[in-house]
């Protein structure tokens, strides 16, 4: 079966996020002064082949640990769903 | 001695380094592909600074996992020497090889230019030739230098003597104004527990040439060639 997971990968909520501070930055001044927070973090589509669901998280988990996140700064989530 | 100096495909400092170690010092220096898997029998394994894979996913992510770190990774704990400068530095924290990792500049800029640094303590292999209280000025040149490690790990590598380079001022002191990037505790440089594997975001064998004008990094060189007389 074929798999498609989107994960969010974050900056983890006790870290400063410069690059979320310097869009907040931005947005102030197009006028939109009413923000309170900004974090940036990515978004990774993967589509994979695996014979469960459980299958596919397996394989997910294991790629955001490993490699998408680092796990020291950064968070992640995703959902999974067969196509 | 004879020094590997890995090239992954982005790798910009490897020349430099090779410059450095074979006529600067008159070492043996071999270079090696990211796709190999023969460290050749080195004594020292080098990773230059560059922006490996592109710096994609995050700097040093990706090329953790090319086919020769897996034999670098051994190598270092079997007590081989291993160093990494700039994205050398990412590298090994993406490998495990040295705790922490290297967040963005907090000013978000890619920084180019001269700073100092101090050595902590001069008991390391790569210290060992460094005054204390004296600033040496070698350049930096990244956007992401920021380090950063949880308190708790801060808090170990300190016992353990393994922050050996920060950022100060010319006067050898180690102020916020002196710090280029927003690293915690002003690190520069670092080992691991065992003292085998060292990173730093400063470039020293950009700083190891008379026509350059500036051989203050060459005391780095010369303090791990020390390996060599130990």
């Amino acid at each position: 079966m074929k798999f498609i997971a989107e994960i969010d990968i974050m900056p983890l909520k006790e870290l400063l996020d410069p690059q979320g501070k310097a869009i907040k930055l931005g947005l102030q001044n197009l006028g939109i002064t009413q923000v309170e927070e900004v974090r940036m973090g990515k978004h990774i589509s993967l589509t994979l082949e695996a014979e469960t669901e459980a299958e596919a998280r397996q394989k997910v988990e294991t790629a955001c640990k490993k490699l998408l996140a680092n796990l020291i700064v950064e968070d992640f989530s995703y959902t999974i769903a067969s196509v | 001695m004879k020094f590997g100096v890995i090239i992954f495909p982005g790798s910009n400092c490897d020349e430099d380094m090779i410059y450095v170690l074979s006529h600067t010092l008159q070492q043996n220096v071999v270079k090696l592909w990211h796709k190999s898997q023969d460290l050749q029998n080195c004594d020292c394994i080098v990773l230059p600074g560059g922006f490996s894979y592109g710096d994609y996913l995050r700097s040093g992510a990706i090329a953790r996992f090319s086919p020769i770190m897996q034999e670098v990774i051994q190598f270092a704990q079997r007590g081989g020497y291993v160093f990494g400068i700039c994205n050398g530095f990412q590298i090994l924290t993406e490998a495990g090889l040295l705790p922490g990792v290297l967040l963005h500049n907090q000013q978000r800029k890619f920084i180019c230019k001269n700073v100092y640094i101090k050595a902590v303590h001069n008991k390391s292999v790569f210290s060992q030739k460094f005054h204390l209280n004296q600033a040496y000025k070698v350049p930096i040149a990244h956007s992401e230098g920021n380090y950063y490690a949880p308190a708790h790990v801060l808090e170990e590598m300190q016992a353990n003597g393994q922050i050996l380079f920060q950022y100060c001022n010319a006067n050898a002191e180690v102020t916020q104004e002196a710090n280029p990037n927003g690293s915690l505790l002003n690190i520069a440089g670092i080992c691991n527990k065992q003292g085998n594997v060292f990173g730093m975001m400063p470039h020293p064998e950009r700083a190891a040439s008379n026509i350059l004008r500036n051989t203050d990094g060459l005391t780095f060189f010369e303090s791990i060639l020390q390996i060599a007389y130990a």
